[in-house]
């Protein structure tokens, strides 16, 4: 972004306000998720940087708070962390197995009422999380399914398939057909050629679309703020009950955790979309 | 003419149109059958209870189930003067199955909620009835009438034929702050009653203010990345990215350490002496809260539309705009920003409705002051179980989002939505 030597001085003023502006938003982006690091490793019990802390006094930090997450006598977190786990892998296969499935009838050009049908696979997505929580609740009392793990899960296959219908018809546009075409002509029959040649072409789009139904899965709380029994606690639902009452380092301890996770889940986003890029450009 | 060119057929005789339309029908089956699995798990456990809410948000069949045959008798009587003998008869009968149901409570508490008073007077009723000193030979009006005063009050007659109907829009009166009064007008509640009115404008008002901000923080950043060289890009991408992938509770949980009064804003503002050590303002619980963290938590979803709009807008645009006389700022407003329009609704859209329908954040940091239309859903979903106005309140909720994807896909298009 160097300015050219020609450039005016009021340009020039511009263009460096400009850069502490961007600077500005993604030190307001990305610093709130370095703060949790150094605390969840405070020795204290305050959510306050302590004197020693400043200082980098090694006896101001301890793994305390790491031990009681994990060996807590009262801590849910075990017990939250399996549900979640076992919620979000579920609900992630379930949505990506019908949200493909669906994506691929969306793409073909035979379908019929296609926009309507679209707008109804997605509204998930828009329709405000309270309301769907509200309806799902509904659904799921009367199917006696409410504070079930399969209530659970099936809520958020709801609002996971969204995604891996977006982004599998998004991988399917640039898709060619003339090799499924090839396929049969070559005797294959259609479930053959789907895991054979189609599947493999779309493997980014469709783990990309897992990876978002995952995370949606594995964050989401409203909804099953309404669904959960005690049995059923998830991560979310514990950060949300400590964060209502008391703020314990415990609490940033599973945040450290969490930001590790989603920056693993983001690594693997992004090299995704760059082979599917790269796919999709040599289709073309 | 016709008659002399040949149809075409297949190879096995049949007409080469129908073959191909019969082809064409197969394929379409074949493609809805595909969607069929989605659609229909969808349609039972997502649209059908939305449609449920309706039902139940403007449903009051109980009482007209609980007094059937005074409202069948209701039917003549003007609702002027006090009913006749027939009224007074089947009410009594009706009360007296009720009470053998052990239902008159029921009755009594929604009859309260039309008109105070009612409660006294049907637990004077149900002892007389329990104490079979209702002589059912002799004039049942004059025997009601004789329980209490209130029974000989024509109001508390019409009151019931009120609740006659099998169903009610006073849900969402509620939920605006009013109700229909006695002459069947639409009043508004006394003013110290109206709480609904200004969550609504609050909701709005925050959810506006969000997405301004969002707007006016993501457009540069997504122009930086949109016009730095890749690498740099790539690596300033992962800011975006880190948070839209982080738990939205986490987010919430730094900014509410960040924000208290010993938080590490407060000790920069300290430090730099905007503010004295022990005049430290409140951050959180507030709506500052509310906004700082809302506008930080949704604005990847702002950048991200913004991002893939302007990668492809070809910089040679700027340069040509330039070239032709005009000044940067002018080149960016007549040339840049309009290409970025779809972008700009896109993203404003998405923040919108995210926003409209925000819970989370606001419980935790915005306290009182910061409490929108979603928490007061959720109150009456779980605390005081008033399920029907809780639905009311979702749709309505729901109505304005769609009014506003509707006005979007009129202006912009859907088709201008993507994921990162």
């Amino acid at each position: 972004m160097a300015l050219p030597k020609y450039t005016e001085t009021r340009y020039r003023i511009w263009h460096y306000f400009y850069i502490a502006i961007c600077t500005f938003v993604f030190i307001f982006l990305i610093a709130p998720l370095f703060v949790i690091f150094p605390l969840s490793f405070n020795a204290e019990e305050f959510l306050v940087f302590s004197e020693g802390m400043k200082n980098l006094d090694p006896d101001a930090f301890s793994l305390r708070w790491y031990k009681d997450m994990v060996y807590g006598t009262k801590n849910p977190w075990g017990l939250a962390a399996k549900n979640s786990f076992i919620i979000a892998i579920f609900a992630t296969l379930g949505s990506v197995i019908l949200g493909t499935v669906a994506a691929l009838g969306l793409s073909s050009r035979h379908m019929p009422f296609k926009g309507i049908i679209m707008a109804t696979l997605i509204s998930p997505m828009i329709v405000p999380l309270i309301i769907s929580g509200v309806a799902i609740f509904f659904f799921m009392a009367k199917a006696g399914l409410a504070a079930t793990h399969t209530g659970i899960v099936l809520a958020h296959i709801i609002l996971g398939t969204p995604f891996v219908v977006i982004t599998v018809t998004a991988t399917l546009s640039g898709f060619d057909h003339s090799v499924t075409r090839a396929a049969a002509s070559l005797g294959s029959n259609p479930v053959n050629t789907f895991m054979k040649v189609t599947l493999p072409l779309i493997l980014p789009g469709v783990i990309s679309g897992g990876l978002f139904a995952f995370v949606t899965s594995f964050d989401e709380v409203v909804v099953v703020l309404f669904l959960a029994g005690l049995e059923n606690t998830t991560i979310p639902i514990q950060m949300w009950t400590g964060l209502r009452e008391q703020l314990s380092p415990t609490i940033l301890a599973v945040a450290t955790c969490l930001i590790v996770l989603s920056t693993l889940i983001l690594i693997s986003a992004e090299l995704l979309r760059r082979r599917s890029e790269r796919l999709r450009g040599i289709n073309r | 003419m016709s008659s002399e060119t040949k149809q075409i057929l297949t190879t096995d005789g049949i007409p080469l149109e129908i073959s191909l339309k019969k082809a064409e029908r197969k394929n379409k089956i074949k493609a809805f059958l595909l969607v069929a699995p989605l659609l229909l798990f969808l349609i039972i456990t997502y649209i059908f209870p939305i449609g449920e809410m309706f039902t139940r948000s403007i449903d009051d069949k109980m009482i007209t189930n609980m007094l059937p045959k005074t409202f069948k008798s209701m039917e003549t009587w003007d609702g002027k003067e006090l009913p006749s003998e027939d009224v007074f008869a089947s009410f009594l009968s009706d009360f007296k199955i009720l009470v053998e149901k052990k239902e008159h409570g029921k009755l009594a508490q929604r009859l309260n909620k039309e008109k105070n008073g009612f409660n006294t007077i049907t637990k004077k009723l149900f002892r007389q009835v329990k104490r079979n000193k209702i002589d059912e030979t002799q004039s049942i009006k004059e025997q009601i009438m004789k329980v209490h005063k209130r029974w000989r009050n024509v109001e508390y007659w019409q009151a019931i034929k009120r609740t006659a109907p099998p169903y009610t829009s006073a849900k969402y009166l509620k939920a605006m702050d009013m109700y229909l009064n006695e002459d069947n007008k639409i009043t508004q509640v006394s003013e110290d009653r109206r709480i609904h009115r200004i969550l609504w404008l609050r909701t709005v008002e925050v959810a506006f203010f969000v997405t301004v901000f969002c707007f006016l923080m993501g457009y540069p950043i997504a122009h930086l990345l949109a016009t730095l060289p890749m690498k740099y890009s790539n690596l300033l991408m992962i800011c975006v990215l880190l948070p839209f992938w982080t738990s939205l509770l986490v987010r919430t949980a730094s900014w509410m350490i960040l924000l208290q009064q010993q938080g590490v804003v407060n000790d920069f503002f300290v430090m730099i002496g905007l503010v004295a050590d022990d005049n430290r303002p409140e951050m959180m619980y507030n709506k500052v809260g509310t906004y700082v963290a809302m506008t930080q938590i949704l604005l990847p979803f702002m950048v991200l539309p913004l991002y893939s709009v302007m990668k492809t807008i070809s910089p040679s645009l700027m340069r040509a705009g330039k070239s032709l006389g005009g000044t940067p700022f002018v080149a960016f407003w007549k040339v840049y920003f309009p290409l970025t329009i779809p972008g700009i609704g896109a993203g404003c859209l998405l923040v919108f409705i995210l926003a409209i329908g925000y819970y989370i954040t606001p419980a935790l940091v915005g306290g009182a002051s910061g409490t929108l239309i979603s928490n007061q859903i959720a109150y009456h979903m779980k605390t005081t179980l008033d399920w029907s106005f809780a639905s009311a309140m979702g749709l309505m909720l729901l109505g304005g989002v769609l009014v506003i994807y509707w006005l979007y896909n009129k202006l912009v298009g859907v088709d201008n939505i993507k994921l990162g």
